[in-house]
């Protein structure tokens, strides 16, 4: 069974962790199971809905399509992270100033994916942001809000960077 | 009445010193959701848990000759391997039926298949393991021998007498028919000028909810209790239903749901592998885990809306509508989904259709029939859609028959807005309607005349463009009159209990539930307008069934109108014992008194008399001040149920504007209006995001979802690469306006808002399609969803 179990080295949130994994385990359950970071989501483990995204080395990716034993040495930021580290306050906040979610369960990888496209600055127009999120399957808002949310967040920091 | 802003005006009947009705509150509790600290039944872990996986079978009808189990009992971390017959020693089976559905028949449904199984992915052995992947593995191994048996897929023939009968005992295929004829349909036929006639299409479809169905089962042999963590819309129902088919007391078992991750009705209903779980608890005496997977989401959550239509409209020249006629015809599975039944979207369709327009003269038939594919049952909006889309799509091929304008046909037919009471053409009671106004703000929100123009300048550059109504009606806070009076333990009234804590804030514990839509919220800001403490001082606690009044849940548009007069009742109830202590404690009288902001005033200056967190401190650590005979009660209870009207009627109209592209097929959404009447509007911006939510989901059924079964019963397309969801990217902005008439029903005056986006927004867009469409000569699309296919042909072009 040695090929099947691999010991790996992954530095998920910024805490270094060691841990051996079943070849076959995805990241998404690696990190919901073993390391019970629970905020990101399953939702149709073929990499559709996006629920799962978490940042690998900074990208985007999907937790589902991606398998632990991938991610040995690299760097896995979650949700978790991402508040604590408080990099995403004021988007945070304005989704639930705009009541971007509702039953929230596409939230931490809705924010994850709208991150990215603000860190590239500039205010992006609504029809981007929607493409950009076009991979975030979103059941409840419609997506509206959501877009309100995005757009309100890249005035106010385009605003203030001035 | 009056059109509502974002932030209106304070409802006169509730103004109350610092009321939060009215306002846009955020939501409590939101925090946990963004920074990924949630607690959905899908996280939980219990200390010896184990996890359940199902085999289910691959055909669409067959019967089970063998069960080999033993090579999946050896496999690695298995801990157990359970049959349909094992499992039937600790949970009895069940049968969909109420008895207000006349004749409504189905057959006794278990929680693992036994001998026969009906439909593609009915379960048919559990597995047991340590892990979810162990349990998956194992299933695998187990092997079991089927007969394939001829499977009944076509509704349309279901009651021929040449198609196999699923369950014989029942003597036929047909689960529930319904007439009605209301008024004179043949003089109305008669009388008319133009009669149009066709046939709408709805394609099954499903809730595709972002979190799959979970919930993990916990027997405690030591307290003879089950703890059921459940992602559910009605603890208590389930409650009941548990312990009756385990043969428990009610008090036995204990339902909690914390966070939810999607419901929309699919969350609402009794499934077999979940029945399972609970009782393969009771059976290993351990705590079971199961969550759907995605594929058994496809081939087990409640499908909905797989109905054929036939229809037709009578129309004078003059725009007046002469004669409604339907007759509906939709297959359901192979069981009647129990306790609610799979009978009532075809009986809503048929209260429904109509309803929105004067014309009496109504003749509708609805047959519901058995079918080897998966159940059917009530999905957001519940035959709303459906009823709409016929009504509506008839009314603007009339207008388009007689060449008139389609909000003019509506003018001349809508039932006026002081015509109420009043009563629809299949005899349903409305309190107070306001389809006129609502159709006038909607006029001017959207700037008709303007689209109008763009649209006639557009066509001239070969760009189709097309703009579609559909004026609607939504079933909100029901009575018993829905499910009680049919003998199912669902709950019609809810409860909220109030209790003032040891430093003035207050917590409410109530029976409806938060799904994601704002109860929370909602029973938060009516708790704290009438008590009189600022919102931050107020905690709500729902999904408990030993820790909450006993209630129905969320479902029927029912949390907001039911549980928000629950809470305003309760509110005054604490705030009158509060007043009472605070009275006793001042010397003053209890009337000269008042709570506004957390503090006990003098009613006519507002001048501070007493902080609640001192009345709280004397009440609950210094009772021995208090005058000699007096006890404070800090606490208080009030429930509330509909007595008046079974249901509380709203309205509303919606508009879709979007282009086709004769070439392709393809339909782009450009803009969607909805304006709606949910009466007193607690919270506009959790009103304006039900309605949002709600039209992207009904638009989902009119253009992309579509549950494709093969003649054999197969599901084609059960995952969400092939199973097409309204995405950010093809979704359209929403303005939403509002019309205020509250119910006299409740003090509150709230009516429910959570399904009328979906009711209105497939026929809307329906009709804008064929609108866009009218000068290209296209054969007018009905069947949904529409596909770049479908519009094709209709153009003539594959």
């Amino acid at each position: 069974m040695s090929e099947r179990f691999h010991d790996i080295a992954i530095t998920v949130n910024g805490e270094k962790v060691r841990e051996r994994v079943d070849a076959r385990k995805t990241l998404v359950d690696f990190l919901r199971e073993d390391l019970a970071l629970t905020g990101s989501h399953v939702g149709c483990e073929h990499g559709v809905c996006g629920a799962c995204s978490v940042r690998v080395d900074g990208v985007v990716v999907r937790g589902c399509l991606m398998l632990a034993v991938q991610c040995d040495g690299a760097r896995v930021d979650t949700i978790e992270g991402v508040a604590d580290a408080a990099e995403i306050t004021d988007l945070q906040h304005a989704f639930v100033a705009r009541n971007a979610l509702q039953c929230g369960y596409c939230t931490p990888g809705m924010l994850l994916t709208a991150q990215e496209l603000l860190v590239r600055g500039g205010i992006p127009s609504r029809e981007q942001i929607r493409a950009h999120l076009s991979g975030n399957y979103c059941r409840c808002t419609g997506y509206h809000a959501i877009v309100d949310a995005v757009e309100a967040v890249a005035q106010a920091r385009s605003g203030a960077k001035g | 009445m009056k059109i509502a802003e974002d932030s209106p005006p304070i409802v006169s009947a509730l103004d109350r010193p610092n009321s939060y009705i009215g306002r846009s509150v955020p939501r409590p509790n939101l925090a946990r959701l963004t920074r990924g600290r949630a607690q959905f039944v899908s996280d939980l872990t219990l200390p010896r848990m184990a996890h359940a996986a199902f085999v289910r079978s691959p055909h669409a009808h067959a019967r089970i000759v063998a069960i080999a189990t033993a090579d999946a009992a050896n496999a690695p971390g298995v801990i157990a391997v359970v049959t349909g017959a094992e499992l039937a020693k600790v949970i009895t089976p069940w049968v969909g039926v109420l008895t207000h559905l006349k004749g409504i028949k189905s057959a006794p449904q278990h929680a693992i298949a036994i001998e026969r199984a009906c439909w593609q992915g009915e379960a048919v052995c559990a597995v047991v393991a340590r892990s979810r992947a162990e349990a998956e593995d194992a299933c695998g191994l187990v092997e079991v021998n089927y007969q394939e048996l001829a499977a009944v897929t076509d509704s349309e023939t279901a009651l021929e007498p040449g198609t196999p009968v699923i369950h014989p005992e029942l003597g036929d295929n047909l689960t529930f028919e319904r007439v009605h004829v209301g008024g004179d349909p043949d003089k109305g036929f008669k009388d008319a000028d133009a009669v149009i006639e066709t046939t709408f299409g709805f394609g099954r479809h499903t809730g595709v909810t972002n979190e799959p169905r979970a919930i993990v089962a916990d027997w405690n042999p030591g307290d003879a209790r089950l703890t059921v963590y459940h992602g559910t819309q009605a603890p208590h129902m389930m409650q009941n239903l548990f312990a009756k088919h385990l043969g428990l007391e009610e008090h036995q078992v204990r339902v909690v749901t914390k966070d939810v991750g999607g419901s929309f009705g699919i969350k609402v209903h009794t499934y077999a592998d979940e029945m399972a779980t609970v009782a393969l608890s009771k059976l290993l005496q351990r705590p079971i885990k199961f969550v759907a997977d995605r594929i058994e989401s496809f081939v087990t959550d409640i499908h909905a809306r797989d109905h054929r239509i036939k229809a037709k409209i009578g129309v004078k020249i003059d725009g007046t509508i002469t004669a409604w006629e339907i007759d509906d015809l939709t297959g359901i599975g192979p069981y009647s989904v129990y306790p609610r039944t799979s009978g009532i979207e075809a009986n809503q369709i048929v209260n429904l259709t109509g309803g929105p327009y004067t014309c009496p003269n109504y003749r509708a038939r609805a047959r519901v029939v058995f079918q080897n594919k998966n159940v059917m049952c009530q999905y957001r909006a519940v035959g709303h859609p459906i009823a709409t889309a016929v009504t509506e799509g008839l009314v603007e091929l009339a207008a388009a028959k007689i060449g008139m304008d389609p909000l003019e046909i509506r003018r001349r037919n809508l039932i006026p807005d002081d015509a109420h009471p009043s009563s629809g053409p299949s005899g349903i009671k409305f309190e107070a309607l306001s389809h006129h106004e609502s159709l006038a703000h909607l006029d001017a929100m959207m700037n008709y005349a303007g689209l109008r123009a763009e649209q006639t300048r557009l066509r001239a550059q070969g760009i189709y463009r097309g703009v579609g109504f559909a004026s609607f009606i939504e079933v909100t806070n029901p009575s018993a009159a829905f499910y009680g009076v049919g003998g199912a333990k669902i709950s019609a009234q809810d409860g909220v209990t109030i209790r003032l804590d040891a430093q003035g804030a207050i917590i409410c514990q109530t029976g409806v539930t938060e799904q994601g839509q704002g109860a929370e919220a909602v029973i938060a800001q009516v708790a704290a307008s009438a008590f009189g403490v600022p919102i931050e001082q107020v905690r709500v606690i729902t999904g408990d069934t030993d820790n909450t009044p006993y209630g129905g849940g969320t479902w029927a548009s029912r949390a907001a109108g039911i549980g928000g007069e629950a809470a305003w009742q309760a509110g005054k109830a604490l705030r009158a014992n509060v007043l009472a202590c605070a009275a006793s404690i001042l010397q003053a009288k209890p009337e000269d008194l008042d709570i506004r902001e957390g503090r006990v005033v003098d009613r006519d200056s507002g001048t501070e008399r007493l902080s609640l967190q001192e009345l709280a401190r004397i009440a609950y650590f210094r009772p021995d001040t208090l005058p000699p005979g007096f006890q404070a009660e800090l606490m208080a209870t009030r429930h509330y149920v509909p007595r008046a009207w079974p249901f509380a009627f709203t309205n509303g109209v919606q508009a879709s504007y979007l282009e086709v592209d004769p070439e392709s097929g393809f339909v782009t959404l450009l803009k969607h209006w909805c304006v709606e009447d949910c009466g007193t509007v607690i919270n506009p911006q959790l009103v304006d995001e039900q309605i949002r939510g709600g039209v992207v989901q009904g638009i989902g059924g009119a253009l992309f979802e579509h549950c494709i079964y093969d003649t054999r019963g197969q599901l084609l397309n059960g995952n969400m690469a092939d199973y097409l969801v309204p995405m950010a990217a093809e979704m359209p902005d929403i303005e939403v306006g509002h019309v205020v008439t509250p119910t006299r029903d409740s003090e509150l005056g709230a009516k429910g808002a959570g399904e009328a986006g979906t009711a209105g927004a497939p026929g809307a867009v329906m009709n804008a399609i064929n609108d866009a469409l009218r000068p290209l000569k296209a054969k007018p699309l009905t069947d949904m969803p529409f596909t770049p296919d479908k519009i094709l042909h209709a153009l003539g072009k594959v």
